[in-house]
């Protein structure tokens, strides 16, 4: 029953919100979902505690799906540890944007509709960590897909909005088409798409190969790697990231709760759910080290030049994730689930306060255009510095833990994954120092230094931004988008003053709450999750092969690799201090100097134009070809527009005598009279 | 009931609503408000009987149930009825979707209505009638008499290139329908009957299977289309009439996957087996072909028209594959097929009666006029989509999965449908429903009313429960197909053994 609430609460919510919006007014919307998630969060945590420092497995039936010949789908919940930090992890998230969203959209005419979806992606989501087989994880994963798609195209005036929610949606398509094929060969494989009768099969399926697209794989990589792919696409990983940033089109609270504390991770759980296949197939989990360490690092790069506040934090998300797939590869899932549900306060907190910063400056993005913020919001100031330290793992904040411990069994997987793992201990440390200068470069542009916003600023504004960065076309991407967002404000957010102002308390408390997270949540939770607690409260919810003593091992590395990333935290923030505090004209000149690097790190890597290139185009090419030439020249002229010209023909001459209308039947005839006589002359020719 | 059973019941009530019709007599606005409501009355009785059916019919029985056999043409093809667990749903869904195709012709036809009704419920008792008949030439004139009402309903209440349109779709259908009947004949002379349970008792031999098998495939490919005979259906959807629209993608596209199901591959199974691997490769093709095709089209209808086809590439790639993964999936794709293309093609209509375009482009930002006609059109949007929790996922996941089983290379492609019918489907609701309402003649562009809600909530629901629930239908199929595939199995063993002796 515990469960069932907690899981159907949010639905309920949804239900009310979405059906009643129009009756209960955008106020009834919002308290009814707010309480129910509210209630739900509260319930999450009494689970948590049950299941994690108790004895709590059970699995609860709900109802049943399908059942096909040997196929058997149920509705159902499998509730263990990891499940139970998911659930809190996502409802405590979900609830405090939630109520932060009742200040942040206060302004915004369709609330209720906002409401519903965010009650909406929380059940989904839900669904699909509660999820007892692989089908149900499905719902979940387009479920939160759906909800995604409808919050990121929230302001759907905006065909910036538009388009982003349709990449959001199609690329995670991309990932979901292997994550489907892993499913057909879980279940051809063990007959069965329900994780209790899977798992005690993996072990006896090491040495089975199975034969796909030409080639003989072993089951178990392959089953592993396309499932792989589904988490790819889910946690915005390389190749598959590209979503990711555009995604923040959507209202500020709804990238905090889904794109960088609850949906996105995703993939991750996903991994840690399906340990007992991940560990079974080597090969793929060094595929999984390589994939996360390219994507820390290759997102911090990105990261550093970018002047969106909102992409800054996207793409430390980005990199983020890819340190926790890291973890995952290396076999410590505990450590990658620990950042997971660090990740998702700090994480949230930074979201949460940018938006608090966006709000303040009445929906301004571009760093450009702020500076000295801290005098006029101190409270967001504040937070935005936990969130931050956080982040870069300042010592006894959240990410310190979880993040050094990532680092540190990276170095310790050197002994037994070789390449991949050396690969993946320098491009994370290398990744943790961008990520300590992009951090705090965000935080000295908007909150330290001169203005850069107000009237009298404007003229100096106009300035910076052209000696700073009008290199490069996304910099004037970057400008349109500002302008569209400006002009949405300008339509709902009249007779302002301009002046920076304090969010409101119901924006605030959330702030205090996952401030409090971001610093406690490493320290409190440290044992249980990768420390001396881990058996008694993992149990048997993360699997380790006997071989795998990761956990252990990453506590016995060198001291110089305990301390790198702590090294490289301060290099970072060295770095930002002094080109954004100190010497401020020297990011210009940098920029200036290297323009061929600035570029290529300002437009992403070139992602989206090359994907544009090699994928949209030709498709829109191909198909309008398959149409205009394949369906319309050659089948129709081949077939009936080809015949029926013939037959006209024929009528036209041969039946002169008959006036009026021919009748169908009649053509039909004389069409088969002509292939006589076609017959008989080729024949007789 | 006077010596008929409930299965006559179904045919006639629509031909008493027709005649009805007929003899209305007066001044024109009464005989055409008559007529509607004759028809709707007629529609809805007949689904009232069809659930009653339902109440009575057992989907664990595996077999014929509710037979009748009246005596027609000779002791050896009689007017013989009955339906089994393949063939009911449609049944039903036929008697479901007619009271809404009347209801959404309810003002845009405007020119001889009376025709008009009778000629759908004529149509109406020919499409149950290719359900239930038991007896091959029954079938054959119902499956052939469908067109006629059809080919009628497209060229009179057509759009402006209705005659194209009907001319092509008439052509097509005709090859196939020649060449059917002269499979019917020899299947007579060797059999010595039509009687379809005989039939399917009875063993064709090996070659004769394989002429028969084509000649089959040849009425029924066309019908559902398959590529590259498709070409008929966007043509025709675009002229049709709404609610002919919804008739032809819901119900008649499903005669040729009935056809497979209750013809081809039970009776002649080592052909089957033989031109599997054809038909995987006509599917496949389809599915990324005309996906391909939908996505750069200008026309809304025609957009969805291609997204039929390419959806019914998943129902002949799951039948062929003889899992019953598959095959309960094909079926249960076609019947969740007809309840979403057909809702797809009402909210088509909804616009096009206020707007009378089709054009792509002559829409856009509807959401800021039309809030629910936005979200039901989300709806069967995703369920297009195959959205895991609504009809469309269902279908689509079993198929999949019974092709990865049969042939993982055939799933690979087909799975690449899953990415781009994502891509057509919401950048077509992109390009309708979202962005700024800018152009002025949808100014005032009004929501739904309230009959438009009536049509259109009920199918939002049944699309939402039969994704979280499908077990009402989907096990209505699980008794036949475990019955085909075993006597498939045995079909195919006699054939290897028999072959092993003559070595």
């Amino acid at each position: 029953m515990l469960y069932k609430l907690i899981v159907f609460l949010p639905l309920v919510g949804f239900l009310i919100a979405g059906l009643f919006g129009r009756l209960i007014g955008a106020r009834g919307s919002e308290i009814v979902t707010t309480s129910l998630l509210v209630v739900s969060a509260v319930l999450s945590w009494v689970a948590f505690f049950n299941v994690g420092f108790g004895a709590g497995t059970t699995r609860i039936q709900v109802a049943t799906w399908m059942s096909s010949g040997g196929l058997q789908v149920d509705w159902a919940f499998r509730v263990d540890t990891l499940t139970v930090v998911m659930l809190v992890v996502v409802n405590t998230v979900s609830s405090l944007v939630h109520v932060y969203s009742i200040g942040y959209m206060h302004e915004d005419p369709h609330r209720p509709r906002f409401f519903a979806y965010l009650s909406l992606f929380t059940f989904a989501m839900l669904m699909l960590v509660t999820a007892d087989n692989l089908l149900q994880m499905f719902f979940g994963w387009e479920g939160v897909g759906l909800a995604s798609y409808l919050l990121i195209g929230f302001w759907y005036q905006k065909p910036s909005a538009c388009a982003a929610a349709m990449k959001a949606f199609i690329v995670n398509r991309v990932g979901d088409f292997g994550f489907l094929l892993g499913i057909f060969l879980v279940f051809v494989l063990t007959g069965s798409v329900a994780f209790d009768t899977i798992f005690p099969q993996i072990a006896g399926l090491t040495e089975k190969t199975f034969r796909f697209l030409g080639y003989d794989w072993n089951a178990l990589t392959l089953t592993a790697l396309l499932l792989f792919m589904g988490a790819m696409g889910k946690s915005a990983q390389f190749l598959l990231h590209t979503w990711l940033p555009d995604a923040m089109e959507g209202p500020t609270p709804v990238s905090a709760l889904i794109h960088a504390a609850t949906m996105v991770t995703a993939g991750v759980f996903m991994v840690a759910r399906l340990s007992p296949i991940f560990e079974y197939a080597p090969v793929a989990l060094t595929v999984v080290i390589v994939v996360g360490a390219t994507t820390a690092f290759f997102a911090a790069t990105v990261g550093l030049v970018q002047n969106d506040i909102k992409r800054v934090i996207a793409y430390s998300t980005c990199s983020q994730l890819g340190y926790m797939f890291v973890a995952l590869g290396v076999g410590a899932y505990s450590a990658g689930v620990f950042h997971l549900f660090t990740h998702a306060f700090f994480k949230a907190l930074l979201f949460l306060g940018a938006g608090s910063v966006i709000h303040a400056m009445h929906h301004e993005q571009d760093m450009r255009n702020m500076g000295g913020l801290r005098k006029h919001i101190p409270l967001t100031a504040a937070a935005m510095t936990i969130g931050t330290l956080a982040l870069t793992g300042f010592p006894l904040f959240a990410g310190y833990f979880s993040k050094d411990a990532i680092i540190e069994s990276a170095y310790a997987a050197v002994a037994h994954k070789g390449f991949a793992a050396s690969y993946a201990y320098v491009l994370l440390v290398v990744a943790a120092c961008m990520t300590s200068f992009y951090s705090w470069r965000l935080y000295f542009m908007t909150f330290e230094g001169k203005p850069r916003w107000g009237a009298d600023a404007h003229a100096s504004h106009a300035h910076a931004s052209h000696g700073h960065a009008s290199h490069g076309h996304a910099a004037h991407g970057h400008d349109d988008h500002a302008h569209a967002a400006h002009a949405y404000d300008d339509h709902q957010g009249h007779g302002h003053d301009h002046k920076p102002h304090e969010s409101p308390l119901v924006m605030l408390i959330p702030l205090a709450v996952l401030s409090l997270g971001a610093v406690a949540a490493g320290f409190a939770f440290k044992g249980a999750f990768i420390g001396a607690g881990y058996d008694a409260f993992w149990k048997a919810s993360l699997f380790t092969g006997k071989d795998n003593h990761i956990l252990h091992e990453m506590h016995e590395v060198p001291k110089w690799v305990i301390w790198s990333p702590f090294v490289a935290m301060l290099i970072g923030f060295v770095l930002a201090l002094y080109m954004y505090v100190l010497r401020p004209g020297v990011p210009g000149k940098l920029a200036a100097a290297n323009p061929v690097l600035y570029r290529f790190l300002l437009n992403k890597w070139y992602f989206d134009e090359i994907y544009d290139f090699l994928f949209v185009k030709p498709s829109m090419w191909i198909g309008k070809f398959l149409w205009k030439k394949g369906d319309g020249f050659v089948i129709d002229g081949m077939g009936p527009d080809g015949i029926s010209a013939r037959v006209v023909d024929v009528t036209n001459r041969v039946v002169r005598l008959q006036t009026g209308y021919l009748y169908h039947y009649a053509f039909a005839m004389l069409m088969g009279v002509a292939g006589l006589v076609t017959w008989y002359l080729v024949a007789r020719g | 009931m006077f010596g008929f059973g409930i299965l006559t019941g179904l045919l006639i009530l629509p031909l008493v609503g027709a005649a009805f019709i007929l003899t209305l007599r007066g001044d024109q606005a009464a005989v055409e408000s008559n007529a509607r409501y004759g028809a709707l009355a007629a529609t809805v009785a007949t689904f009232v009987l069809a659930c009653f059916a339902w109440a009575k019919f057992d989907p664990a029985n595996p077999g014929f149930q509710m037979v009748e056999t009246h005596a027609w043409v000779s002791d050896a093809i009689q007017f013989k009825l009955g339906v089994d667990g393949f063939s009911f749903p449609f049944v039903v869904l036929t008697a479901f979707l007619m009271p809404f195709c009347i209801l959404a012709s309810w003002h845009s036809i405007t020119k001889r209505v009376r025709e008009y009704m009778v000629a759908f419920l004529i149509l109406e008792t020919l499409m149950i009638g290719v359900f239930v008949a038991l007896d091959l030439v029954l079938f054959y004139l119902f499956f052939e008499g469908g067109l006629i009402p059809m080919f009628l309903i497209i060229g009179i209440w057509g759009g402006k290139r209705r005659v194209y349109a009907s001319y092509k779709f008439f052509l097509y259908t005709l090859l196939g329908s020649v060449l059917l009947l002269l499979a019917l004949m020899a299947m007579y002379w060797h059999a010595g009957t039509t009687d379809i349970p005989t039939l399917l008792a009875h063993k064709f031999p090996a070659g004769m299977q394989t002429w028969l098998w084509l000649a089959f495939f040849a009425s029924f490919a066309v019908k559902m289309p398959m590529w590259p005979v498709h070409t008929w259906l966007p043509d025709a959807h675009v002229e049709a009439p709404t609610a002919g629209s919804v008739v032809l993608a819901a119900i008649m596209l499903k005669m040729g996957g009935y056809g497979f199901i209750r013809f081809s591959i039970p009776m002649f199974p080592e052909a089957s087996a033989y031109f599997a691997s054809f038909v995987f490769a006509l599917s496949v093709i389809a599915i990324v072909y005309t996906s391909l095709v939908a996505l750069m089209q200008e026309d809304i209808k025609k957009l969805i028209a291609y997204s039929s086809v390419a959806h019914m590439g998943f129902v002949t790639m799951g039948l062929f594959t003889l899992t019953p993964q598959g095959i309960q999936g094909a079926m249960f794709q076609m019947v969740s097929h007809g309840l979403v293309s057909g809702a797809l093609f009402l909210c088509v209509g909804v616009i096009y009666d206020r707007m009378h375009t089709r054009e792509i482009s002559a829409y856009g930002g509807l959401v800021n006029r039309m809030p629910v006609y936005a979200v039901v059109f989300m709806v069967f949007t995703m369920a297009n989509v195959g959205l895991p929790g609504t009809a469309g996922f269902v279908g689509e996941f079993l198929t999949l999965l019974g092709a990865f089983r049969a042939n993982p290379w055939v799933a690979f492609i087909a799975c690449s449908g899953v990415i781009l019918s994502a891509a057509y489907a919401l950048w077509l609701y992109r390009r309708v429903v979202f962005g700024e309402l800018v152009k002025p003649e949808l100014k005032d562009i009004a929501d739904l009313d309230r009959r438009e809600m009536v049509i259109l909530i009920p199918l939002v629901v049944l699309t939402v429960w039969y994704g979280i629930r499908p077990g009402t239908i989907l096990d209505a199929f699980a008794a036949p197909t475990e019955a085909l595939i075993k006597n498939y199995q045995a079909a195919l063993t006699a054939a290897k053994t028999a072959m092993l002796v003559v070595q």
